[in-house]
């Protein structure tokens, strides 16, 4: 690595630790959390900002050391935050139409399944009906 | 005339953008090439979009993409939060927000939007594009979530898109 | 300084890289394995982005870019794959 004014070591580190704890906790989350919906969350947002935060460090170096600026590592950034909510609303759908289980927790506030379940297949969101998620469906529209 | 030969000029301009990008410096010959390139398939591809975008308020654009960037800022430390504190004391939720944006690019926005912000995935759209099926993380009022959703942002892009 | 914070980034991400694949091994469902693949190459991606900084050379940006975008693809592609039975219709 190059040597580089004491700014840029400084703004650099910031980002890298920042970057770096986000990717963990993200994760971390994958790991940890209960069911796949939640499981969707962590790596959609925390993993996406941790590598905003390594191009970050990347633009600062590469400007910081070749006293040019040097933006291309901003395209990779872009490209993730448009794609992260593109693929995370697939794997939702993917997860919703198999009707995966869920964490006893959720509330399930679907009014009218309906119109969201696929047209291709009617016999699946009927057959939906039986499966785990159905009876807590029932108590959380009572109570 | 001008709006066959140039059928979608933001377009063109985030292409030659992305290519200077890509180049990663900026001269004369790229600016030029980078101009031919992205005027010409802006013009090749304007048949495959179906339906015109009409920014109302371009400036407002700008705004909402600061607040965006903020948001999600915040929303990273909300479920960092999240993930750390986690003791099996999590109250998810499947939420339908009936939508009032109109026209596909909108409601693709908010729905990018929705994913990329505190603790809301959203998961499916509805056939006939009156709701979104949203999936929170964390919530324990639903209704004041969904007004803050449609406050925050749909407002926003109602003004930006005039839909 | 920023010997050890390349350091310390490199250790984290390679934890987060652990957990995935703990993930992807354990994964009681196929979408829980596609989430686990697609953190996977973000983060193998921003690993590249970091070995970029230590060799202080920009050749690595081309790999990550093509990672981010084959990556992605691939995700859709197999979640549109447990969605429909089918990939090109």
């Amino acid at each position: 690595m190059a040597e580089l004014p004491f700014w840029a070591e400084c703004l650099i580190t910031f980002f890298l630790i920042l970057g770096g704890s986000f990717a963990l906790i993200g994760s971390l989350g994958l790991a940890r959390l209960p069911d796949f919906m939640t499981r969707l969350h962590a790596p959609t947002k925390n993993t996406t900002l941790g590598v905003g935060g390594v191009v970050l460090a990347s633009i600062t170096y590469f400007s910081a050391s070749s006293g040019v600026l040097s933006m291309h590592e901003l395209l990779i950034a872009c490209f993730l935050f448009l794609t992260a909510p593109i693929s995370a609303h697939l794997l939702a759908k993917a997860a919703l139409h198999l009707e995966l289980r869920t964490v006893s927790a959720t509330q399930d506030l679907r009014s009218h399944p309906g119109p969201f379940s696929s047209a291709e297949n009617p016999d699946v969101s009927t057959e939906s009906a039986d499966n785990e998620s159905a009876p807590e469906v029932k108590s959380n529209n009572q109570s | 005339m001008i709006k066959k030969l140039l059928p979608a000029p933001w377009l063109a301009l985030a292409l030659l953008i992305v290519w200077l990008l890509l180049q990663n410096s900026i001269t004369m010959g790229l600016v030029v090439l980078g101009s031919i390139l992205s005027l010409a398939i802006a013009w090749y591809t304007s048949r495959a979009r179906e339906e015109e975008v009409h920014l109302h308020k371009p400036f407002r654009a700008i705004q909402y993409f600061f607040l965006l960037l903020v948001d999600i800022v915040v929303a990273n430390f909300k479920i960092a939060g999240l993930i750390i504190g986690y003791k099996r004391r999590l109250s998810p939720a499947l939420v339908e927000f009936p939508l009032e944006l109109t026209g596909q690019v909108p409601i693709t926005i908010l729905a990018g939007t929705i994913s990329l912000t505190p603790g809301t995935i959203s998961s499916e759209i509805s056939r006939d594009r009156k709701y979104l099926l949203i999936h929170a993380l964390n919530v324990d009022d639903t209704d004041a979530m969904i007004h803050d959703i449609k406050h925050r942002y749909e407002r926003r892009l109602k003004e930006i898109f005039g839909c | 300084m920023l010997t050890f914070a390349m350091q310390a980034a490199f250790l984290l991400f390679s934890i987060a890289l652990l957990l995935n694949v703990w993930r992807l091994v354990k994964g009681p469902s196929t979408p829980d394995r596609i989430l686990a693949l697609d953190t996977i190459y973000i983060n193998s991606l921003a690993l590249l982005l970091l070995l970029g900084i230590w060799h202080s050379s920009t050749f690595y940006f081309e790999a990550a870019l093509l990672i981010a975008m084959l990556g992605f693809i691939g995700t859709v592609v197999a979640a549109k794959f447990l969605l429909r039975g089918d990939i090109i219709e």
